[in-house]
């Protein structure tokens, strides 16, 4: 038992620096949600009208 | 004790989630956002006539001047310098919001894709090979 904690111990450690590691490393997922909901916004999508606004023809 | 540590060390991976969304409610994006979207209304005939489309560096182009009247051509290089400006400026804001300044050119990526991704069809985006109809 005593020698199963220490296994659980080291692989924690072992582990630490993956958790330091995330935010050093580029989060793509959460990169791609934040562009999904800036795109949303800037082109309007998800509201109303889901038709491009046509530019009037002079 | 030793227990108190393994659920530590447990819960570790736990804040890493926890951190895992990024930061896009700054004052600078909202205004970048709001002034795009501004703009976008501009453009929106543009990208459907091709005489604009989506770079692959995540910017927008003038695709085909000819789909555009002589008299409006300079207004649309403007308009797409403008939304440059702010497409640049914003993926610099993420980046520095998020505290890693070096992420810009991997956001800029990331947007280059979704707007492809998310463009009506019709509209025109570079690919590898040059431009595509989407």
């Amino acid at each position: 038992m005593n020698r199963l904690s220490w296994v659980f111990l080291v692989a924690g450690l072992l582990a630490l620096p993956a958790c330091v590691t995330i935010n050093i490393y580029f989060p793509a997922a959460a990169a791609e949600k934040a562009a999904d909901k800036i795109i949303d916004e800037v082109w309007q999508l998800k509201k109303e009208g889901e038709q491009p606004q046509v530019k009037e023809s002079k | 004790m030793m227990k108190k540590l393994l659920i530590a060390f447990l819960m570790l991976p736990l804040l890493a989630i926890a951190a895992a969304d990024l930061e896009i409610n700054t004052p600078a994006i909202s205004s970048l956002k709001s002034s795009m979207q501004a703009r976008h209304a501009q453009l929106a005939g543009h990208y459907a006539s091709g005489a604009v489309g989506l770079t692959r560096d995540g910017l927008v182009a003038v695709k085909d001047a000819n789909a555009v009247p002589l008299k409006d051509r300079q207004a649309v290089n403007s308009l797409v310098a403008a939304e440059n400006n702010d497409r640049n400026a914003l993926y610099r804001e993420i980046a520095t919001a998020n505290g890693h300044p070096e992420w810009e050119s991997e956001v800029r990526g990331t947007f280059a894709q979704r707007w492809v991704q998310k463009a009506q069809s019709g509209w025109w985006y570079q690919d590898g090979s040059g431009w595509a109809k989407k």
